[in-house]
This record gives structure tokens, sequence and C-alpha cells, in this order.
């Protein structure tokens, strides 16, 4: 199959290949949609609930990229367990944003917004102008290969990655559990 | 290349991830709750995710390399989430406010 063909030719928006494209689109401004909200919404439970939309979007760009497994992954850990963690915080701390009384910060205002488009404008026109080069493929990157790199080339990664999420989980216990009985 | 054959270039994925990271660095600067910067940085690393993910499927000689470093950056991210949010919910206890300016006991 001639890779250049199937890559550079336009596809009608009804054939399987223009579809895939819609989905795509779908997705990536449902993710856009999302981060907006997560950023700029000011109420905290609404910045969450954009969050999750965000993450969604993401695990459907995750699935264009070949990866099924990492997609499951973003749905099950950020939206099933970091969002719902975050909203339970929300419930026990109640969070409003008050009314400003302090004057603002400086980077809080339309600095924010500049230094964050700079970074944006910058790392795309990097991205646009760089002559990537790819390397030829050694493997298929299916579940069955993260797996054994898992076991075998990651195992000490692997082992502390366990370790610190065990701490983490400890630690937070005794965090949150300090001063509670008075 | 047009709108609909957007998703086969390497660019559209860094220009998400950078997006992504701009959002992130925008609420960081912006928000006035602890809660609200730890939503920020969520979105941070999730940029950081897309383009790892990305290098991977474009570049990288070995696809799985690129997956395992995003596994371990969720990770790291629920670890961060967890231990923040119990310090969010022991601030709030002894200070009865989240807000990031009512917390200026170390002022000078």
């Amino acid at each position: 199959m001639d890779v250049s063909q199937t890559i550079y030719q336009t596809p009608s928006i009804l054939s399987a290949d223009g579809l895939v494209g819609l989905v795509f689109l779908v997705m990536v401004a449902v993710t856009i949609l999302g981060a907006y909200v997560a950023s700029t919404a000011e109420r905290v439970v609404r910045a969450v609930s954009g969050l999750v939309i965000c993450f969604v979007g993401v695990a459907g760009i995750y699935y264009f990229l070949n990866s099924p497994f990492m997609s499951m992954m973003q749905i099950l850990i950020y939206v099933g367990a970091v969002c719902v963690t975050i909203s339970f915080a929300i419930m026990l701390a109640a969070p409003e944003e008050k009314k400003k009384t302090t004057p603002a910060n400086i980077l809080s205002g339309p600095l924010g917004f500049i230094v964050a488009a700079l970074i944006f404008g910058c790392m795309t026109g990097l991205a646009l102008k760089t002559e990537w080069q790819s390397y030829p493929k050694s493997g298929s990157g299916s579940v069955r290969d993260i797996g054994i790199s898992l076991l075998t080339t990651n195992s000490m990664v692997f082992e502390l990655i366990s370790i610190i999420l065990l701490i983490a989980i400890i630690g937070a216990v005794v965090i949150a559990r300090d001063g509670r009985s008075s | 290349m047009t709108l609909l054959t957007i998703h086969q270039h390497l660019t559209t994925y860094l220009a998400i991830g950078a997006m992504l990271f701009g959002f992130g660095v925008y609420g960081l600067l912006t928000r006035r709750t602890f809660i609200g910067m730890l939503i920020a940085s969520e979105l941070i690393l999730c940029g950081v995710s897309v383009n790892f993910m990305a290098f991977n499927r474009f570049l990288a000689p070995d696809p799985a390399v690129g997956q395992i470093f995003t596994l371990f950056i969720m990770a790291i991210a629920a670890a961060e989430a967890a231990i923040g949010l119990s310090i969010v919910v022991a601030i709030y206890r002894s200070f009865k406010s989240v807000d990031t300016e009512d917390l200026v006991n170390l002022k000078g």
C-alpha cells in the first residue's frame, strides 16, 4: 500500500476516512471546550465538570494515537478516580471563590492570559518549524508489549511507582486525619 | 493537509498538547483557591501526556515506551491529587478557608 497516497488525498466526508476525521475534530473540540471551562469557570464545581469533559476528549485523542489501552486508563484513572476525589474535596471544603476584596495579583489579569498565549504560540511554532525525524518501528505497542516491558525493562520504575502510590495514600490519610478529634 | 486528514499529522497533536498546557498555566495564574489551582495542574499534566503519546505514535522506535511513560505520569498525577486534596482538607479544617489570600501566617 502506498502510504503517501493514503495520507495526503482528501477523503469525502461520507466515506469511512472522512468520518474518522470528523470524529477526531469533535474530540478536539470537546477537549478544548472542557479545558476552557476548567480554567475559566467561576465556580469550582463547574471547573471540575469541565475537567471531566476535557479528559474524555483526551481519551478520544489517545484512541487516534493507536492506544486504546491508554484511552481506557485515562477514563478509569482521571475521570473515575482523580475527578471524583476532587469533587469530594469540594464537598468537604466548599471553596467558593469569594468577591475580590484585595487588589488582584499582577499575574492574574490580562498578563496571565498573555503568558499562557505566549507559551501556546511558541510551542506550536516550534512544532511547526522543526523537521521531525522518524525512526523505523521495532514493536507494535500492543498491551502485551507494554506488559512485557513493565516486567522486564521498566520493572524498577514499576516497583518505585507502586511504593510512591502506597506512601502517597498513607500520607494523605495521615495529613487529612490530623486534628480531627478537636 | 485538509481538516479531515488533520489527525494524521504530528503537529496537530503537539498543538493540542501545547493548548492544554497553556490553559493549565492560565488557570494556575488566575485561580484564587487551592482546588482551582489543582485542577489547572491536572490540565498541565494532561498536555504533557498528549505530547508523549504523539511522539510515541509518530517518531519513537518502540511504541510501548511512550505509553508506559504516560502510565507513570497518570500514577504520579493520582498521587499528587491525593496528597494535594488531603492538604486542602487539613487547611480548611484549621483556617476555615481555602482561598490562597487568607493563608498569610508566614508573611513577614
